[in-house]
């Protein structure tokens, strides 16, 4: 996780050093050392053995007596000694491979922008992959591509809206799926209380994003006129309180036993056709909605909508002296994140049938959320990735690493992309503008005004 | 610097006595924060059609009087009146900053604040769009009424950036056109929202002399070719003298003199301000920063 | 609820309250200095539970102690939280926010990077001791003391309470009488002009993360020896703790203080009235209407740059 401390310790050759009359042992390589050493400490830790109660110093004892540490401290110094002795000639060549390779993106970026129709051709042919590729897969990957990877894609779509382009920090989002899923139980009479009539599964989907449209505007009526890091304890409040109102209103939402016998997708005007238990008709049906919110959003983007959220997020006091309403706008994207969130819920619970408050954990929120920061804020492309490879990721690592250690990879993850590459995998082209000005010092980067920290360093 | 603060009435001739229509009105507008009262019973009277400059010593309320215009501050007392030309009585007072900026006033700020990730033509469609009505549904579903207002949109900036002279960098970013481009690109995102009045933040700050001269007629064209009245911050003193029609000066919250430009800058009570000391002969206010 | 039911929860919610008062001091010295929620406070005051377990079972306690053999367990297992937390927000704010703040990273990044830390950090406590809850070894006997208004005050109870006042109090004094206060509370007002007075901010950055640390992982003992050790147990009061700092003021020590104390009273009472269900509900829903109608909090924000 923290080899940017080999950034902080303030760099400078050894020359200055030597001309302001610092001794050997003050110069800032021995500091990177001693960082080495930290991180070497740290990674042993990390992969090491997993403890237990019983004995608190058992997977410390276990992970220092053994190689482990000794191959991550020569790996570390390693990297140390090549960072402190070889960097001139090894930057040397990776300028020169950079030179190289830069062509071909170029002409293919050409090419992408240049012309409409293989755009769409190319995305047609994409969508035709991603639609027939997974029939040649195991029933078991089939049940990760919905259960998993399309149910989470689509959140991210819609977490993307409100973090992403308006830049507010929405740590409650998974709530929003909550009320969708509860949504979709309600209306099909699977929850202990009757609706007044029941609903086909395709009607409650606007039933519900009505529902997750007004619980986000209920919730963001108020909120989103304060300071953006507000904003994220607020939405994790709220997520507590669905959270705890669904396990402890029994009656109403099934407790903590949750809700079972939430009816499937089906449709019956003419033709009949029922959603089952195989997997693979529910991802068709989740790709085709993934298809039609990145339709609609991509639309968002390049509008007058996507250009006052960039502006909203550059410079809010600028942005409302132009005439831009903020608090219309980010309460919009707030909505229709909601309402993507619904949607997903609604489509989740038609398909596992059976959910519980525990579906809904507060991990999930912070999940999605890093799902879009590493696929890169703002680029729908991106977000797509990021959140189909992270989910994919740990399906394909299980029988190499402990599921368990899962989430400390993840915030590590998280950690290492905001220090190395905080546009993302796959940025989109405003926001990696806007980082790159906020580092120049000319613009704010988001909507939580001034930058944190002292400016002078 | 000792300035006592006496004159409140206007010395000289009063050019108030002119009764045109005004546009834009204060009365005893008293800001404070904390202890410190930043604007103290100030009034404006700005008629409509007219260059009126607003100028002081640094911390005289300047720009504190803008953004209390603006609707950024809310003053605690007094009162701020917009006459809309399309008629109508409006109270700036409270005001939020876009609905401000809907009724007819714009601005720049003195720290440019441009989006600096945005291209040039994106920053003045921003404001252009302010004005157009297109949901965000008609947009995904990509209905006409959507697509007309992305094109009035498209119409208004190109037209507004080559008002100003900035048609050939609008594909350019906010945040990497030189200094005076970005002075003039803030205008036109103003000058996109149709003001009726544009407040001016110190325009002329870290130009050079050629693009004061092109700012000075710019100022005078959006005068006369599209009637917007302009209310101006400015410490150039040659351009307040060329452009303005009236002079109002402010120290520690309170107009000093308010006239016309020869007038007030012959008025003893503005030089003290400026010099902090009543001056022998040479009544030049000028280049005090 | 009867009478004295609402007092006994009341001592349990002043108790718990001082506790959060401590922690919230945590978030609120960081926001002061840097403008930043430190969403991964609540790790620190995690180790600081572990810090204390760790200790102690290291030094494997008799099964009856004498009193002097208690103050003696007590006096380690503080210090030994208190270091860990420490040791643990020096890190964080060297390895995590140092390299952002030197290039001026906007402040969702930072607010993300919290998010990961604090996941990291759990988890990784998590993977070292064991992902049960644990006790920490018994330190005394925990008998009654006294009692108030018919409410029993056990000596835990009372160890937690005397530590936060006295951290508090040593805490108010460091911030308005010491160099490294005034430090603190230029770099909190503008950073820019302090630095050009001479303060090295990179330093008072890294002391004031070291001081919420102290106190956050001396708080994490106490939590731990009240209740247990876990490793997600920083999670809700981290948020609790937070919201507290968001009531009083945030940047305003006394402010925490006094949210602290309040959210712990709320949240006590509301289980009290509907059920331990029902916990942080109260808490939550206070947190929103408050910032609904008073969005600087309580006592206002002080120590911080009013935006």
């Amino acid at each position: 996780m923290s080899s940017g401390i080999t950034k902080t310790a303030s760099g400078g050759p050894a020359s200055t050093a030597r001309l302001r009359g610092v001794a050997w042992y003050q110069h800032p390589r021995w500091s990177r050392l001693t960082a080495m050493v930290a991180i070497a400490v740290v990674l042993t830790m990390v992969t090491g053995e997993q403890g237990t109660d019983r004995d608190i110093f058992f997977a410390l004892r276990e992970d220092f007596t053994g190689p482990l540490p000794w191959i991550w401290l020569g790996l570390c110094l390693l990297v140390w000694t090549v960072r402190e002795f070889w960097s001139e000639p090894i930057r040397k060549v990776r300028r020169a491979s950079v030179a190289k390779s830069d062509p071909p993106v170029a002409w293919v970026r050409g090419q992408w922008r240049g012309d409409r129709r293989i755009r769409q051709l190319v995305l047609a042919a994409l969508v035709a992959v991603a639609a027939f590729a997974p029939m040649g897969l195991e029933r078991y990957w089939h049940q990760v591509l919905v259960d998993q990877i399309a149910i989470y894609v689509l959140l991210a779509i819609g977490l993307n809206v409100v973090i992403g382009w308006a830049g507010m920090l929405d740590l409650g989002f998974v709530a929003f799926f909550a009320i969708g899923a509860y949504s979709a139980a309600f209306w099909t009479g699977a929850l202990p209380v009757d609706p007044p009539f029941e609903l086909n599964n395709f009607l409650v989907i606007p039933v519900a994003v009505l529902t997750c449209l007004i619980a986000g505007l209920i919730l963001g009526a108020p909120t989103l006129r304060l300071r953006g890091d507000y904003l994220a304890i607020v939405t994790l409040g709220f997520h507590e309180i669905v959270y705890i109102t669904a396990k402890n209103v029994e009656d109403f939402t099934g407790g903590a036993r949750g809700v079972s016998g939430v009816e499937h997708f089906s449709i019956d005007m003419g033709f009949s056709y029922e959603w089952k238990l195989d997997p693979l008709p529910y991802y068709w049906l989740l790709l085709g909605f993934i298809v039609l919110l990145v339709f609609l959003f991509m639309r968002l983007e390049h509008s007058r909508v996507g250009r006052a959220w960039t502006a909203i997020r550059e410079d809010q006091v600028a942005a409302a002296a132009t005439g831009v309403n903020t608090v219309r706008f980010k309460l919009m994207a707030f909505a229709i994140g909601a309402s993507t969130s619904g949607i997903a819920g609604v489509a989740y619970a038609s398909k596992v049938g059976y959910f519980n408050p525990e579906n809904f954990p507060l991990l999930a929120s912070v999940l999605v959320l890093a799902y879009v920061i590493f696929g890169g804020m703002g680029s729908i492309p991106g977000v797509l990735f990021g959140a189909a490879f992270l989910v994919w990721l740990p399906e394909v690592l299980r029988d190499y690493v402990d599921p368990r250690d899962r989430y400390m990879y993840l915030g590590a993850l998280l950690v290492i992309m905001m220090i190395y590459r905080p546009q993302g995998v796959w940025p989109s082209k405003r926001r990696q503008r806007e980082l790159k000005m906020a580092t120049e010092g000319t613009v704010d980067g988001d909507a939580t005004a001034a930058p944190a920290g002292g400016k002078v360093s | 610097m000792t300035v006592k603060v006496t004159k409140d009435e206007t010395p000289g001739g009063k050019p108030e006595s002119v009764t045109g229509d005004l546009v834009l009105e204060t009365k005893g507008v008293t800001l404070r924060f904390g202890g410190v009262t930043s604007l103290d019973s100030v009034e404006l009277r700005m008629l409509r059609g007219e260059i009126l400059a607003v100028i002081g010593p640094n911390g005289a309320g300047k720009t504190s009087l803008f953004n209390s215009l603006t609707g950024a501050y809310v003053p605690q007392e007094g009162k701020i009146t917009f006459r809309s030309g399309k008629g109508g009585e409006h109270s700036l007072l409270g005001c939020k900053p876009h609905v401000v900026s809907l009724l007819g006033v714009a601005r720049t700020f003195q720290n440019i604040r441009l989006f600096g990730a945005l291209t040039a033509l994106e920053n003045v469609k921003i404001a252009a769009e302010t004005r157009l009505k297109a949901g965000p549904v008609s947009i995904m579903l990509g209905l006409p009424r959507a697509r007309k207002a992305e094109r009035e949109s498209d119409l208004k900036a190109h037209e507004m950036l080559s008002y100003v002279g900035l048609d050939s960098k609008m594909n350019e970013l906010g945040g990497s056109l030189s200094y005076g481009d970005q002075r003039r690109l803030e205008i036109a995102r103003a000058l996109a929202t149709d003001p009726e009045v544009l407040l001016l933040d110190e325009p002329a700050a870290g130009t050079n002399p050629t693009e004061k001269r092109e700012l000075e007629e710019l100022i005078r064209r959006i005068n006369t070719e599209r009637g917007v009245s302009v209310l101006l911050i400015e410490h150039d003193m040659r351009l307040v003298m060329s452009v303005a029609d009236r002079v109002m000066v402010l120290n520690f919250g309170r107009k000093i003199a308010e006239g016309a430009p020869e007038q007030v800058q012959r008025d003893p009570a503005v030089v003290e301000a400026y010099l902090g000391v009543a001056p022998q002969e040479e009544p030049a206010a000028e280049g005090q920063e | 609820m009867s009478l004295s039911e609402f007092w006994d929860f009341l001592v349990l919610g002043v108790v718990l309250g001082s506790l959060y008062a401590v922690i919230a001091i945590g978030y609120t010295l960081v926001y002061g200095v840097l403008q930043l929620l430190n969403f991964a406070h609540s790790e620190v005051f995690m180790f600081g539970g572990y810090g204390g377990l760790i200790a102690l079972t290291a030094w494997s306690p008799v099964t009856s102690p004498s009193g002097f053999q208690s103050v003696a367990y007590v006096a380690v297992g503080m210090c030994a939280g208190a270091a860990l937390g420490g040791i643990a927000a020096y890190g964080l704010e060297k390895v995590a926010y140092r390299p952002l703040r030197r290039r001026h990273a906007p402040r969702l990044v930072f607010l993300i990077t919290a998010i990961g830390a604090s996941f990291f950090l759990y988890n990784l406590a998590g993977k070292l001791f064991g992902r049960n809850a644990a006790p920490m070894p018994t330190m005394y006997e925990n008998k009654k003391l006294f009692s108030v208004f018919g409410a029993d005050i056990n000596i835990t109870q009372l160890l937690i309470l005397i530590s936060a006042v006295v951290m508090m109090i040593g805490l108010d004094y460091v911030v308005n009488r010491t160099k490294l206060g005034s430090g603190i509370r230029a770099v909190a007002q503008d950073p820019e002009v302090a630095s050009l007075m001479g303060v090295d901010i990179d330093k008072v950055v890294s002391r004031t993360f070291v001081i919420g640390g102290l106190l956050g992982g001396a708080a994490g003992f106490l939590f731990g020896t009240n209740q247990q050790v876990f490793y997600t147990m920083g999670f809700l009061p981290g948020i609790t703790a937070f919201a507290a700092a968001v009531l009083g003021g945030i940047g305003n020590v006394r402010g925490a203080m006094v949210g602290g104390m309040l959210l712990g009273i709320v949240e006590n009472l509301t289980v009290g009235f509907w059920g331990d269900g029902w916990r942080y509900v109260g808490a939550f829903a206070v947190l929103v209407l408050v910032l609904m109608f008073r969005p600087t909090g309580i006592l206002g924000e002080r120590v911080g740059r009013t935006a």
